[in-house]
């Protein structure tokens, strides 16, 4: 049987050029889309000023990325496209020689967008903590955080208590946050590594035994927020989440009046207040 | 299929196998094979009532458990012989009585706010007198459902207390401590509780085995 009649792609086909024609409408179009409708609703949403930093970032990261993502897609498509077989038998393409041009953009482009990504998202990252845990000496810190309200949250297997430094040290099962107030969040642990995650607030930090972890978060509206533990800790880790709230300022002062009272009989047996804690083993668990 | 195929095969089997072996291991395991018990509803469907009595015991025994020696919760059942299930089922808002006798000893809290009796309709009677706080080195164990905010501390035998119980079920006779609260259950749900007090002894920090099982320190509310 004769071998099918060889048709070699046709050299005159500008395939370079009409795909950079095609890549920067596609992502003129897209990567505005992008940074308009999908990146603000990127979550975690805008229920704190971290959280909305955090949104932020990720629609300039996705926004930037757009152009990439569009670049490989369409170039998968366009290969394709135009140089699938066609039923004509197997052959060589024309040998592919070096670009001093294509690569030194390509070098140039590359990096550029990687050093940039990298550069933002460091100094997105490092301007107020961006509501990760920075450890027991917060490098940075934001403005006014002098004036910032101390609230410990400490890890258990299996559930979060919370303890006011500012209202006598009370300990308390359920967060309450005043709104439109910088809280510095003072994150430990009694037993296991737990990790205490407030969705809505954009506030991840892990709760080790014998460390301080601070991280800060300024809230805004009233609003519930959701917190769960981001670290297996246990058979109830799956179980250990709560709701949490931020309220208005005095609802949050009749709150923690209303906690101070409840809690006054327990106090006399909690431990001073301190960075962190590590309990004596008890009788049988030592 | 080539030889190298079947080869690839085989072994993909046997880890797939293995997987799904060491799976059911280790949900048989934290489940405890513990079935659920319902215990009977009174009063109307609207303002329903349960009675749910428990024991708190040092040891649950050959007879009950494949741990004889750990501790344990232990209901008793609606013909009143004593089960170790931890898994309850209980009707959508409503009333809960609960009695716990414990006959184990103080173990003590590693968080003293849980010794603060919280969520409760009305105050926790420890053998009958209301219970405002117990200090942390006293509680044996606690009854705390994390969810609907309950947490009762349960008070312990003393240690030099005559005639104690070895290994469930024990009976009312033996030396321990009457611990009576009531609470609601709210809506519809699943609702784990547990025990803080670290009590698992031979485990490290007394956070193990009993205490990482369901059917012995740890349980579900079913709300149904």
């Amino acid at each position: 049987m004769a071998p099918p009649a060889v048709t070699p792609a046709s050299p005159s086909v500008a395939h370079g050029k009409r795909f950079l024609i095609a890549w920067i409408v596609l992502s003129a179009i897209a990567t505005p889309l992008v940074a308009i409708f999908l990146g603000p609703a990127i979550p975690p949403g805008n229920d704190s000023v971290q959280a909305s930093e955090q949104v932020f970032s990720n629609t300039v990261m996705v926004s930037i990325s757009t152009p990439v993502c569009v670049f490989v897609l369409l170039f998968l498509l366009y290969v394709f496209a135009s140089f699938r077989s066609r039923g004509s038998a197997l052959v060589d393409g024309p040998p592919i020689r070096g670009d001093a041009r294509i690569q030194l953009i390509w070098m140039v482009v590359t990096s550029a967008t990687v050093l940039f990504l990298a550069g933002f998202g460091t100094y997105e990252l490092l301007k107020s903590g961006s509501g990760g845990g920075q450890g027991p000496n917060a490098a940075f810190q934001p403005a006014g955080y002098k004036r910032a309200l101390d609230v410990q949250v400490i890890g258990q297997q299996w559930e979060f208590t919370y303890r006011y430094p500012t209202y006598g040290g009370v300990e308390v099962p359920h967060l309450v946050l005043p709104a439109d107030t910088l809280i510095r969040l003072h994150v430990t642990s009694l037993d296991a590594i737990h990790s205490f995650w407030a969705y809505q607030l954009g506030v991840k930090a892990d709760a080790n035994p014998g460390v301080d972890n601070i991280v800060y978060v300024e809230t805004k509206g009233p609003l519930q927020f959701d917190i769960h533990c981001a670290e297996l800790c246990g058979l109830w880790h799956g179980y250990m989440f709560d709701t949490g709230h931020v309220v208005g300022a005095s609802t949050f002062a009749a709150w923690i009046k209303r906690q101070q009272s409840y809690f006054e009989p327990v106090m006399r047996y909690l431990p001073p207040y301190a960075t962190n804690y590590l309990p004596d083993p008890s009788r049988r668990a030592g | 299929m080539s030889r190298t195929g079947a080869k690839i095969l085989g072994v993909a089997t046997g880890v797939a196998v293995a997987g799904i072996l060491i799976g059911f291991y280790i949900a048989g395991y934290l489940v405890g094979n513990t079935p659920a018990f319902r215990p009977t509803v009174q009063g109307s469907s609207a303002s329903p009532t349960v009675h749910l009595t428990i024991e708190t015991v040092a040891a649950v025994g050959p007879t009950l458990a494949p741990h004889p020696d750990w501790v344990s919760y232990l209901v008793r059942n609606n013909s009143g012989r004593w089960e170790r299930s931890t898994v309850f089922t209980l009707p959508a808002h409503a009333t809960i009585r609960v009695t716990i006798y414990n006959f184990d000893g103080a173990s003590g809290l590693r968080n003293p706010l849980f010794g603060r009796p919280t969520g409760l309709v009305g105050p926790e009677l420890v053998d009958g007198k209301p219970l405002v706080v117990m200090p942390p080195d006293q509680p044996s164990h606690t009854f705390a459902v994390p969810a609907l905010g309950v947490l009762v501390p349960l008070a312990p035998v003393a240690d030099n207390a005559k005639n104690t119980c070895g290994y469930a079920p024990c009976l009312l006779s033996m030396a321990h401590r009457t611990m009576t609260f009531v609470f609601r259950t709210g809506k519809k749900g699943h609702y784990r509780w547990q025990c803080f007090v670290p009590c698992a002894a031979g485990f490290m920090y007394g956070f193990g085995g009993p205490m990482q099982t369901i059917g012995y320190m740890d349980g579900f509310l079913n709300v149904v």
